[in-house]
């Protein structure tokens, strides 16, 4: 118990960064993942080979290098940013590239025929989608969108390599300052961590139900 | 033609990958030269560690990997450096040739249980003796004696001094070890950045993310040796870190034979060649004198 109450300041601050650095970066990633996957189904050459061309550099990345490259690489043509924002822009972006190919999978069940009704009817590309398409689309893509955010918020820990103290960056802190204690920290990051996870995989299962659509 | 410019890619890759690389090349050349002689027909009493190390003709030590002049992994997969080295001098009087030694990375955070669940015999690895260690494992030596300083741009374009200079400063370490425990304990005003490497704190330094690293001087020395024209180091050490090895807690027989090996080494020159040959090489600094080593 000594060990909780010494560290519990420490262990706070650092479950409070991963939880903004979580919700934050999953803010980013959705609203720009849903740009993505709008311009990826769009009927506009450009914007689909700058959609596609976006989510394969980002899918096909290692989160690592990313950061690398945000946090190292940008300042280097005089783009610097604050560290937390680095991460923020780091798992933001790279979350965006699958969140959208989540929503586009999706898009793409959702029966032509509705999209085919909508223009009928004389409603623009964007209104079909934004009235007719994205809302039915949202509704299935919730249990793979569900296991995108629990992913992110464990990816977050990466930033702990890149001066963010978040609960993943304790880790060594705390283990070298309390050799003896080693299973404890151990338990307080994996709590701190499902804190985040456990509740959202309940959450995302309630949403599930509520707007599940018999087919 | 497109297989010509994908060869051109990957040959200037390699150029740069081999240029990284040529440093530590150089340091396991200089390093191969230092063994010391092994010490033949060594006797020991029955039942102690000595004897039973020396019998089995091999030792397990616990060493960092990735430390330049302190212990680096060659090509081959061994590790060298200074401590590597004053782990081959205490071997040979053991009469265990540099061969039988079993080299076992340990990281800062996991040296004590390294130790506490017997999965090496002993440590060294720029491993500081402190208080809070010695409730689980006991240290021989010192071997060396550090001290924190602080590096920054060359130049030092914020004119920073010492430790009362970085108060508002942003000052890069790294997470989990005794100079950034020092920083925010002692030095609360400045802003530390926290890195799990201290090459990424070089990295922040020359893009200006941050106006100053600090750690170990001799760690800090290697990073100027790598970097001379970007980085230089602001002077004296403001803490002292005496380097011991770590070892069972209670076998005091061990640790008095390390120690008496440590000042025989110290007297022969045996640990002044090892500096030369490693730490000293890196650095270019002459070998210290040698510390005083603690019978506590």
């Amino acid at each position: 118990m000594q060990f909780f109450t010494d560290n519990f300041p420490l262990l706070r601050d650092a479950f409070l960064t991963t939880l903004g650095l979580s919700l934050l970066a999953g803010l980013l990633a959705l609203v720009l993942g849903t740009v993505l996957a709008a311009m990826r189904v769009s009927p506009i050459p450009p914007l689909r080979g700058l959609a596609t061309f976006y989510v394969e550099t980002f899918r096909n990345t290692p989160l690592t290098v990313v950061f690398f490259f945000i946090v190292f690489g940008l300042p280097q043509i005089d783009f610097v940013v604050s560290f937390f924002v680095g991460a923020v822009l780091s798992v933001g972006l790279y979350t965006a590239a699958f969140v959208a190919e989540a929503l586009r999978s999706g898009i793409n069940s959702v029966g032509p025929g509705q999209a085919e009704a909508a223009r009928a009817i004389g409603l623009t590309f964007g209104q079909s989608l934004r009235e007719v398409v994205l809302p039915q689309a949202f509704r299935t893509v919730v249990p793979p969108l569900g296991n995108v955010w629990i992913a992110m918020v464990k990816n977050t820990s990466i930033a702990a390599g890149f001066a963010t103290t978040e609960l993943a960056a304790t880790l060594p802190r705390l283990a070298n300052a309390n050799a003896g204690d080693i299973l404890l920290i151990l338990l307080a990051v994996v709590v701190g961590y499902m804190l985040i996870t456990v509740p959202s995989a309940y959450g995302i299962h309630r949403i599930e139900r509520r707007v599940a659509i018999l087919r | 033609m497109r297989i010509t410019r994908f060869a051109a890619a990957f040959a200037a890759a390699g150029v740069v990958l081999t240029g990284c690389s040529s440093e530590a090349g150089n340091q396991a050349e200089q390093a191969a030269s230092a063994a010391p002689s092994v010490a033949t027909g060594a006797e020991f009493a029955a039942g102690t560690t000595m004897a039973e190390l020396s019998e089995a003709g091999t030792i397990r030590v616990g060493t960092k990997f990735d430390q330049p002049g302190f212990g680096l992994l060659n090509p081959q997969g061994v590790p060298e450096g200074f401590d590597a080295s004053v782990a081959a001098i205490i071997a040979s009087k053991l009469g265990i040739e540099a061969s039988g030694i079993e080299w076992v990375e340990t990281v800062s955070a996991n040296r004590e249980s390294a130790i506490t669940e017997d999965r090496v015999d002993m440590v060294i690895a720029t491993y500081t003796i402190n208080d809070k260690r010695k409730q689980l494992i006991d240290f021989a030596g010192p071997y060396y004696v550090a001290g924190q300083d602080i590096m920054v741009a060359k130049g030092n374009p914020l004119a920073i001094t010492g430790p009362d200079a970085l108060a508002g400063k942003n000052v890069c370490s790294v997470e989990g070890s005794t100079p950034a425990e020092n920083i925010r304990t002692k030095y609360p005003e400045a802003q530390l950045t926290l890195f799990d490497v201290y090459s990424k704190c070089a990295d922040a330094l020359t893009n200006g993310q941050v106006d100053a690293v600090t750690t170990d001087n001799v760690i800090l020395t290697g990073l100027v040796a790598g970097n001379p024209d970007g980085f230089e180091l602001v002077g004296e050490p403001f803490t002292e870190e005496p380097y011991g090895i770590g070892i069972t807690k209670g076998d005091d027989e061990f640790r008095d034979f390390i120690n008496d090996t440590l000042e025989e080494s110290f007297e022969d020159g045996s640990w002044a060649a090892a500096w030369d040959a490693t730490a000293g090489a890196i650095s270019g600094t002459e070998a210290p004198e040698p510390p005083t080593v603690d019978r506590y």
